[in-house]
């Protein structure tokens, strides 16, 4: 046991600390607040406290718990709401009010809870660590598979039979070596290791996120990693917010680390209301939120993204498409930043740690499809998609920089399109994603065979559009031959009329991919028919004029059952005024 | 609570002040001065070790001593006197009475730092709050709990826009108690008479709370100003279920305050030297807005900063913008077109606005009406641009007609009295008037339905 002998805001250093380990957890003060070894000195330890430190004095007491910051993985936790060291925010206000208070220690999972359970193997199966021995429905669509922990291989001795268990109670033992080994619904990890696998494989099924832009354009293989860059204001946490509803993953854990407290409290009031498109029960039922908001201590802030990409993974590893919505990485880098300094370190880039780019880097690529362990070779897949807050908006600062590095997909947004309230304001012309090629042969298979073709296809006009746009603000849009102001119809038309996506209407909100693909392709035969009746001799302003114009306006809105029936009918009315 | 006194100042550096051989000194904990010539000081523990202790002073160091000073250490950390009492009153920076009557009678005493709220107490701010300011309530709503600051420059009507605000913001249809908390850290003594000149004409006195940190008062005190005035607003809102505005101005002095203790500390700077911790250090002033389950009251925050040299991307509205939940921003060629108040819509927000609109709390065109406005408004501004390279004559006649609507779009939607109370009816209507302007077929943020509705029915 160490005392304190400074503190210097989240930063407390000990004496006395021989013998315990760096990253290993502790309990500092009277008031037992939670911490963590970040550097030790013969006899001194600097520790990272996960709670205010005001009223802490030199002299209180410390003691360490000789485990790393950990994870307690089991049921229960889905549907939870975390702070960023895993103590569930719901079962705290119960306890002490509205206002968080310190020193409180909370399982973060109900020990009295009992859990159907089915066992999967029997007395004399050998097991190995990864393999399932049993099943526990954890919420009406998401079956919590136990699996044998890491680091236990041998033969079942006995196997608990069907019924009710809290997650405590033994469940197995396996004969490991000479010793036997007692198996619960619970295990425990630590958050800055990546738990293993077999093999990592190639992403190549697109994540379906039901937003044009990103599914047509910029998709995000499962096992995958995206940046969102933006500065204030541009829709990072609305697309997040989307993504997080609409996207095809099994499991959504969202980390709100650092960020708004009434933007929490609108995806905790907006989760269980709202229904998830495959299973038609509550959103809640599949996602985990990790809530530390701006105000809350700034070294669980540093904690709360570990702690959700290692839950992300405990559920890849039964064999779920995870995906982490990580909001915003730039407070997580800041609170590094600002334990770093009080460190003193000598600082990198704009007073960033020198480790920054090592630490993002560890942490993006804990993103991936993989098998998983245990003799069945499950695939699972942990997606991250990572806001990234540049100040000032400007992306060359070393968070944003070296997030790049690492993620293949850059959804880049520009305030210049926010400024218009034209959302998601997604540049089309600077962000891309290295998965377009991967993913394509999937969704010509499945979507239509000319799903590839298309999108390059409106991607050119696109591009040939920003050039022209050059030439208009030189010489204004007359001088341009029709051919080319046809184009920059057209083009203004994918904009507005595909591009752009309500989040908040009803139909718009999420568009399935067949759709994409219709509402895309129906500009696109009208700029194919419309040039064609140019080279005729069709002037342009009668082809603007032409009704089917504001039809296409409105194909957004248009309302599920009758959309197939009135996109045939556009394509025909096309045909028929061009062809 | 043990108080122990030492005269071991060692050092004393800027605003600080290091004392040696204590012992048992708290983070935090709040410290009595005395200096030789017998004059009070306070100062707070930045840094707490086994024998010494780094002691920020509020009031400024002149006058401290490495020999006859003496520091009281108090043992607990700073807290403040609240109670209803003290609505109508005017305090200092620290919290003392300013206005030359007694100090108030205390219901508690209260924590200054306060604690966050835990994310699952927090309400969804959702009440509709009418300022009666078009360019606001049309196209930036606020709601109650929400933090929306103002973003202007030296030499824009921010202080006239503020007082506004606190004089019409109201809910409409609901008669409930409302207090204002305003906080003024470095501003002049003649935008303090401002302020009170024009509470004191509408009569609304007796509903605020002032604290007041001049300009010629100490520096370092204005980093406990809005700590202070928000433990007063929290304390009304969640005690005595009012429904509290808060306006905190000029946050950016709060932010040179902050910076000039980073820098006697000798810390590694962050961007234009501000600490490297301000963004979470503004969030938790920022964060303290918001509504609670079961709580009668609310607290919503303006804070007023100006953006040195009109830099949007200057840390001080940087950091803000991403805490807050929106921002409005003036714009210095509006206000020398004698537009008032000078919004820039286009760069500024309300994020909660989705939720505070719409049919049942404002109406149901609300929406359509405002992302209407904004798409022909930076339309016509893009134009503007355009014309003035290739000429109005190269414009079509649809480019036309957006051109008219952005102009008069400022001129009449934007531009309104100073007095001028707007309902939010009077602010959607005068937008379909705007409308008229446009081209139907262009109406595309608009559902047909309200067209035939809104647009249809006043062509009649």
């Amino acid at each position: 046991m160490g005392k304190i002998i400074r503190i210097a805001g989240s930063l407390v250093e000990a004496d006395g600390m021989r013998g315990t380990k760096i990253y290993e957890l502790v309990k500092v003060g009277k008031e037992q607040l939670l911490g963590e070894i970040i550097r030790l000195n013969r006899d001194s330890a600097s520790i990272q406290v996960y709670e205010e430190t005001d009223g802490l004095s030199p002299g209180e007491p410390v003691t360490g718990t000789g485990q790393p910051l950990s994870v307690e993985l089991g049921p229960g936790i889905l549907t939870s709401i975390y702070d960023g060291v895993q103590r569930p925010l719901e079962i705290i206000q119960k306890e002490t009010g509205h206002f968080m208070a310190r020193g409180v220690t909370v399982s973060p999972i109900d020990k009295k809870k009992k859990w159907d359970f089915k066992p999967l193997i029997k007395k004399g199966d050998a097991v190995e660590a990864g393999d399932i021995i049993g099943e526990i429905p954890e919420t009406k669509i998401i079956t919590n598979k136990v699996m044998i922990p890491y680091g236990i291989s041998g033969k079942v001795e006995w196997v608990a039979k069907a019924g009710k268990y809290t997650s405590d109670e033994l469940l197995c033992k396996v004969k490991s070596g000479s010793k036997v080994e007692k198996v619960t619904a619970t295990q425990m990890w630590p958050i800055r290791k990546p738990r293993p696998t077999i093999e990592k494989l190639a992403p190549e099924i697109p994540m379906v996120t039901g937003q044009r832009i990103l599914d047509m354009f910029f998709p995000l293989a499962k096992g995958g990693a995206a940046a969102i860059p933006g500065g204030f204001g541009t829709g990072k946490t609305v697309t997040q917010h989307q993504l997080a509803k609409w996207c095809d993953a099994d499991i959504i854990i969202y980390v709100g680390c650092g960020e708004r407290g009434n933007e929490m409290c609108d995806v905790l009031r907006e989760f269980p209301a709202l229904k998830d498109p495959k299973s038609g029960e509550s959103l809640m039922e599949r996602s985990v939120l990790i809530a530390n908001t701006s105000n809350m201590p700034v070294a669980a802030r540093e904690a709360s993204v570990y702690t959700g990409i290692t839950l992300a993974e405990y559920y890849r590893d039964m064999g779920y498409d995870t995906s982490v919505m990580a909001d915003s990485t730039s407070r997580w880098a800041e609170a590094m930043r600002e334990i770093s300094s009080r460190l003193e370190e000598m600082p990198g880039e704009e007073g960033y740690p020198a480790h920054l780019a090592s630490r993002l880097a560890e942490f993006y690529e804990r993103a991936g499809r993989v098998i998983s362990l245990g003799k069945e070779g499950r695939t699972g897949s942990v997606s991250i998609i990572g806001a990234v807050s540049p100040p000032g908006g400007d992306f060359s600062e070393p968070v944003t920089q070296n997030t790049l590095k690492i993620t293949r997909v850059f959804w880049a947004l520009d305030t210049t399109l926010a400024d218009r309230r034209h959302f998601p304001a997604i540049n089309w012309l600077t962000s891309y994603s290295l998965y377009s090629d991967q993913v394509s042969p999937w969704l010509e298979k499945e979507i239509n065979k000319d799903w590839t073709k298309t999108r390059v296809e409106a991607m050119v006009i696109l591009q040939k559009e920003s050039e022209l746009k050059e030439i208009v603000q030189l010489v204004g849009p007359d001088a341009l031959p029709e051919k080319e102001r046809l184009l920059l119809e057209i083009s203004r038309m994918i904009r507005e009329d595909f591009l752009q996506q309500n989040a908040f209407h009803d139909v718009d909100t999420f568009c399935p991919l067949p759709r994409q693909y219709k509402m895309l392709k129906v500009i696109l035969t009208l700029h194919e028919k419309a040039a064609l009746a140019l080279s005729k001799g069709m002037p342009l302003t009668d082809i603007t004029k032409l009704e089917i114009i504001d039809k296409i306006a409105r194909m957004k809105e248009i309302p599920k059952k009758d959309f197939e029936k009135r996109i045939d009918d556009m394509i025909k009315e096309i045909t028929s005024k061009l062809g | 609570m043990v108080v122990r006194e030492y005269t071991s100042v060692s050092e004393v550096t800027g605003p600080l002040m290091i004392v040696e051989g204590v012992k048992n000194v708290k983070y935090g904990e709040v410290v009595d001065i005395e200096t030789a010539a017998g004059e009070i000081k306070h100062g707070q523990v930045l840094d707490a070790m086994e024998d010494r202790a780094v002691v920020q002073v509020f009031e400024g160091t002149t006058g401290l001593d490495t020999k006859h000073t003496k520091a009281k250490f108090i043992g607990e950390t700073m807290k403040i006197s609240v109670g209803a009492s003290m609505l109508g009153r005017i305090f200092d920076g620290a919290g003392r009475p300013r206005d030359g009557k007694k100090p108030i009678v205390p219901e508690a005493r209260l924590d200054i730092n306060g604690y966050p709220i835990n994310p699952t107490a927090r309400v969804y701010p959702k009440d509709f709050i009418q300022t009666g300011i078009s360019s606001i309530d049309g196209m930036n709503t606020l709601a109650r709990g929400q933090k929306l600051p103002i973003f202007s420059g030296a030499g824009l009507p921010h202080n006239e826009l503020a007082a506004q605000i606190a004089r019409q913001a109201k809910v409409p249809g609901s008669k409930e108690d409302f207090a204002v908390v305003f906080a003024g850290m470095g501003i002049t003594a003649e935008e303090a008479n401002f302020f009170r000149k024009d509470f004191e004409r509408t009569g609304a006195l007796e509903r605020i709370v002032t604290f007041l940190n001049l300009a010629d008062d100490p520096t370092i005190e204005r980093i406990i100003t809005p700590r202070i005035a928000l433990t007063t607003a929290e304390y009304l809102a969640y005690e005595h279920g009012m429904h509290v505005l808060v306006i905190l101005t000029d946050m950016t002095n709060y932010c040179e305050a902050l910076r000039e203790i980073s820098a006697a500390r000798e810390e590694v700077p962050g961007r234009r030297g501000y600490p490297g911790y301000m963004y979470t250090d503004l969030s938790m002033n920022y964060e303290r807005a918001g509504k609670i389950i079961g709580k009668k009251g609310s607290v919503t925050q303006i804070p007023i900063l100006t953006m040195p040299s009109d830099d949007i991307t200057h840390p001080i509205p940087d950091l803000t913008g991403y805490i807050t939940e929106g921002q409005i921003v003036l714009n210095r060629e509006l206000h020398r077109k004698g537009l008032y108040p000078p919004v820039d819509v286009l760069p500024s927000l309300s994020r909660l606005m989705q939720q505070g609109i719409g049919k049942e709390r404002t109406r149901e065109d609300h929406a359509g009406v405002s992302n209407q406005l904004y798409a022909a408004y930076a339309e016509g501004r893009d134009l503007k641009d355009l014309v003035a390279v290739v000429g109005e004559e190269a414009l079509t006649d649809r480019d036309k007609a957006f051109l008219k609507f952005s102009e008069r779009f400022e001129a009449e939607f934007i531009n309104q009295g100073k007095d001028e109370d707007r309902t939010i009816s009077e602010t959607l209507d005068g937008g379909w008037e705007l409308m008229k302007v446009l081209p139907e077929r262009d109406l595309k943020r608009v559902s047909t339905e309200l067209i035939e509705k809104y647009l249809k029915k006043e062509k009649k």
